[in-house]
């Protein structure tokens, strides 16, 4: 059988799949928190933006993280953060299927026809990231794309779908 | 399952990343190839709904949100199977679904389009296929409505839908057509996709569905990507 081509996402997604952050009156199925922010120890948040070929913000992405680690999986559109920024909050994995740690990312947007799939990566595990095999798969000088950097607040991680930064995007 | 390999994407039907006559493509398509990767635990695993507890009307996007009466417009009741690219069914996976009221109108606050809301139609919904792939669920026929792509381009009235399936790989966001509709042959994002796929987004009325005195019927299949076969299984 051939498989059911995918279409946009579309502008208007959020009170179909993010209603409660965007205040629709409509149960959310998920949200941004993989984790309880404050309840569990090893929760950290990871913040970043998408930006355009021309260096904008895109205010209007969804972004969907995958933590098989822990079974967790979260959604947050752009729309809502006065930066339009994604936040999560997850448990930050440790090393699994002998891969370095990661969270599996899928990004939706108006403007792509299908979805994207990349992932995140930790800085402070420079170790297990030299060992990991997707991240060697990957061109030299395109995997700092993939790992996000920690500051005070937990880990950046922005999303380039175009430029010189251009985000790695996966066929899986 | 820790075995099988999914299919990749099948780009005899898939669309492309970069479709210029959709322009909002073009700055956010992603413009490198893709990295080709080994599936691992991460990619052959995934959210699993299958005891989300459903809304008793969340089936019924006529019923899910009325305020003082019923939605205008005209009543359908769509349904399909959930399947793989095997022909095997999916049971207990959940269907979201969106879409403009009868008018043209998103609820969004985003849409300004100059068209009524319906206050007794938010136009959301999800439903659950059952232990054989099935699905079905109410809503009120979307309607076409304008959108800034092209000078006087309007959007075939459709329906949005998101699928998770068995693993990551299986994830679908796509948008089901009605038959017959004139507007299908200027849409930019319906046409994004290659001539042998287009088909397979257009619903087909279903008279065995319909209900006397009621609503119409439609027939939309999802087939979600497959695995290739293994020495352990008949498929």
């Amino acid at each position: 059988m051939l498989q059911t081509p995918s279409q946009t996402v579309g502008p208007y997604f959020a009170y179909g799949l993010t209603p409660e952050q965007y205040l629709y009156d409509f149960k959310s199925l998920s949200n941004n928190e993989l984790a309880k922010p404050l309840d569990e120890a090893n929760v950290v948040m990871v913040v970043g933006k998408v930006f355009d070929g021309n260096g904008d913000v895109i205010p209007d992405a969804m972004i969907e993280i995958w933590d098989t680690q822990h079974q967790r999986f979260g959604r947050f559109g752009t729309g809502t953060d006065p930066q339009n920024r994604f936040i999560f909050h997850t448990f930050k994995p440790t090393s699994v299927d002998g891969q370095a740690p990661h969270l599996s990312v899928i990004v939706f947007m108006r403007g792509q026809l299908i979805h994207s799939y990349t992932r995140i990566y930790f800085e402070d595990e420079a170790e297990l990231n030299a060992q990991d095999e997707i991240l060697n798969a990957v061109p030299t000088d395109r995997r700092n794309t993939l790992i996000a950097s920690k500051n005070a607040a937990g880990y950046e991680f922005n999303i380039y779908m175009q430029g010189e930064n251009e985000t790695v995007f996966f066929e899986i | 399952m820790s075995q099988l390999i999914y299919n990749t994407f099948d780009y005899e039907v898939q669309p492309p990343r970069l479709a210029p006559d959709y322009k909002s493509t073009v700055l956010r398509a992603p413009s490198k190839p893709l990295v080709v990767v080994k599936q691992s635990l991460s990619e052959l695993t995934g959210p699993v709904f299958g005891d989300f507890n459903l809304g008793e009307f969340d089936h019924d996007l006529t019923k899910n949100s009325i305020k003082n009466g019923e939605p205008m417009g005209e009543r359908i009741v769509v349904h399909g199977k959930v399947m793989n690219e095997n022909g095997r069914p999916i049971p207990n996976t959940l269907i979201e679904i969106w879409q403009a009221n009868a008018a043209g109108r998103y609820v969004h606050k985003v849409d300004q389009h100059d068209a009524p809301l319906d206050p007794n139609f938010l136009g959301a919904g999800r439903c659950m296929t059952d232990s054989e792939g099935n699905y079905r669920f109410y809503t009120i026929k979307p309607g076409a409505y304008p959108w800034g792509n092209h000078p006087n381009a309007w959007r075939p009235n459709h329906i949005h839908f998101s699928l998770f399936g068995a693993n990551i790989t299986n994830r679908l966001v796509t948008q089901m057509y009605f038959p017959g509709d004139p507007l299908l042959q200027y849409d930019p994002i319906f046409l994004g996709v290659p001539p042998k796929g287009r088909e397979l987004l257009i619903s087909t009325f279903d008279l065995s569905i319909t209900e006397p005195n009621f609503a119409l019927g439609y027939r939309f299949d999802f087939v979600l990507r497959g695995h290739q076969a293994t020495p352990f299984e008949n498929v």
